[in-house]
């Protein structure tokens, strides 16, 4: 078998070809580490490729198999980890300059959990610099392209994953989302992406951007592959205060059910604000061709009205930044990271404010003073605590709408991956590219993006809301949907 | 009318350590300004008697036993860290001359 076969492959082919001994993990490594080399030059999907650290636990589950030990379902497939995720003795820097060359000394609980079941983590991956943004063009290490077309934002904050996975580095990866940096980028490269439940998948070593809505999760090139990475990562956490303390829903058997193709008795709830004007005509046509599939595979679907959903894009506005001016004021350059100015005169507040300003990028600065304006008294009840309220409504809307319905159905961006550049001069427009996964983060409940079609060339997502700790059902409609309209390829880079 | 004022931005910049140029200071004006107008849309909604949500999982008090477990050495804590001196962060100065004197 030659390299490029192996990088072509799913997890689970990779996994059996491992455990059969068809293929040693060390080859499968090999070949992922040489495409990287090939073309992450052009792709910039990778802030940090630990080709040592990836060989060598390669290596150990060889030995492992060679010993006769059970091997776990996912044993000996790469991963790309977005660089969120703390990794002992491997760069983190969140895609900031404020961490820039600094090497955390413990793992997360998501890495830890990745370690333990034989994957074989690549490297870290490229993102908007504190998870704050749609595009990956807010790294401070440069911009991550779509693999469909270069010249196209592969989506935010969690680019570098998903564009590993659609230019064959990397089978699997890992996101966080805190408003849709899991879904949408998977939505615009073609790829899976989903947003467990918040609290089903440990915060532990997540660097915090809005601690109520950062939820880490998987990505992959299909809804098989995502669910057994979401069952090799998930449950519950002690070192997490806000892990929820039950068994993860059984995703893989629910993503196994979806693939036969059948439906019966599964009803879907089209969220009428998403699908007005919201959304451009390439991916609503995209959209309505998906849900007459579902509806072939004996779906019943309904429309379903959430009218407070229109609110949530301003609501989120507030509630993140707020939360993210005081998260981020643990980079005081004290503890890691940056230092500017400390030439023994500056006292600790200027050697603070001059590291801050050096260290962070336009948008984070952005959030931080907005955050600060919307906490600050005389302002607080008109923003902070309006948006809170905003976000009770928002839950009674999930809470109503899935008494109706099994699950939620919508786009899961307004419009296809846009050039690199083209939103970057007004923020908000930069914003509107979550107006469809936002509502999720408010409620708490898990969300996918499953690839279903191409408008002009491009991919089209499309986005499936849950209640709480029902992300088998996203995953089983997830499924039934790729059973129809298959997965997708970009050209070759 | 403008929701936020340069002088405004500045302010917030001091409150969040920010050591802004006079160029940012242009450039967030009006950023802010826009995004602030926006955001206050969630004003329009009627919810004076809506109680506000700060997290969805309803979890209190979460505890764990009190057992002894491993955690970072002094080395490890310190290994990222600036500037160091015997096993403790150090950090610039924080009293003003005229005020420790």
């Amino acid at each position: 078998m030659t390299q490029t076969d192996l990088t072509r492959l799913t997890a689970t082919q990779i996994a059996g070809l491992v455990a059969s001994g068809a293929a040693s993990a060390v080859e499968v490594t090999r070949a992922h580490l040489d495409r990287i080399a090939a073309v992450d030059d052009r792709v910039n999907a990778f802030l940090h490729v630990d080709t040592e650290g990836a060989l060598a636990a390669a290596a150990a589950v060889d030995a492992r198999r060679a010993a006769g030990e059970e091997l776990g379902p996912l044993a000996g497939v790469p991963v790309a980890v977005k660089d969120v995720l703390t990794t002992k003795g491997v760069p983190t820097t969140v895609g900031s300059r404020i961490l820039e060359g600094w090497r955390p000394p413990y793992d997360s609980t998501i890495v830890q959990r990745l370690r333990a079941a034989g994957t074989v983590m690549l490297g870290k991956t490229n993102m908007d610099e504190f998870a704050m943004g749609s595009s990956t063009e807010y790294s401070a290490y440069g911009p991550t392209h779509n693999p469909w077309d270069l010249s196209r934002i592969p989506g935010g904050s969690g680019g570098g994953s998903s564009a590993a996975l659609a230019a064959y580095e990397a089978p699997l990866a890992i996101g966080s989302d805190t408003g849709g940096s899991i879904r949408q980028p998977g939505a615009v490269t073609g790829t899976v992406g989903a947003k467990p439940t918040y609290g089903g998948t440990s915060r532990y070593g997540l660097v915090a951007f809005s601690s109520s809505l950062d939820t880490p999760g998987p990505c992959a090139r299909n809804v098989l592959d995502a669910a057994l990475l979401h069952e090799v990562i998930g449950g519950h956490d002690p070192r997490d205060s806000t892990s929820i303390p039950q068994p993860v829903p059984d995703v893989v058997a629910a993503a196994r059910l979806g693939a036969t193709g059948d439906l019966t008795g599964v009803k879907l709830g089209i969220v009428t604000e998403f699908v007005g004007e919201g959304a451009e005509p390439g991916v609503m046509a995209a959209f309505r061709e998906s849900v007459d599939a579902l509806a072939k595979l004996g779906a019943e679907i309904v429309e379903v009205s959430c009218p407070h959903f229109r609110y949530a894009l301003p609501a989120y506005y507030l509630i993140a930044p707020s939360e993210a001016s005081s998260n981020l004021a643990r980079f005081d350059g004290v503890r890691f990271g940056l230092r500017v100015g400390d030439d023994g005169n500056r006292s600790l507040e200027e050697v603070m404010s001059l590291t801050r300003e050096a260290g962070f990028g336009p948008e984070v600065k952005r959030r931080i003073m907005i955050g600060t304006y919307a906490l600050s008294s005389g302002y607080y009840d008109a923003y902070y605590g309006q948006a809170q309220k905003v976000r009770t409504l928002i839950t009674r809307d999930f809470t109503a709408a899935f008494e109706r319905v099994d699950a939620l159905i919508s786009p899961t961006t307004p419009f296809v991956a846009f050039p690199i550049g083209a939103r970057t001069a007004d923020p908000y427009q930069m914003y509107l590219a979550d107006l469809f996964t936002i509502p999720t983060n408010l409620y708490g409940g898990p969300g996918i993006s499953v690839p279903c079609g191409l408008s002009d060339g491009l991919p089209v997502g499309f986005q499936i809301m849950a209640p709480t700790m029902a992300d088998d059902r996203m995953y089983r409609v997830a499924a039934a949907l790729e059973s129809v309209v298959g997965t997708f390829t970009p050209p070759a880079l | 009318m403008a929701a936020i004022s340069r002088e405004e931005v500045a302010h917030l910049a001091r409150l969040s350590r920010l050591a802004v140029t006079e160029e940012e200071l242009d450039t967030f004006a009006g950023q802010l300004d826009v995004i602030l107008q926006a955001v206050a849309q969630v004003g329009e909604v009627a919810a004076a008697d809506i109680p506000p949500t700060s997290h969805s999982v309803p979890l209190t008090n979460v505890l764990r036993e009190d057992v002894v477990v491993p955690g970072l050495t002094p080395q490890e804590a310190l290994s990222g860290a600036p500037d160091a001196e015997e096993q403790r962060f150090r950090v610039p100065r924080i009293l003003d001359e005229d005020v420790a004197s």
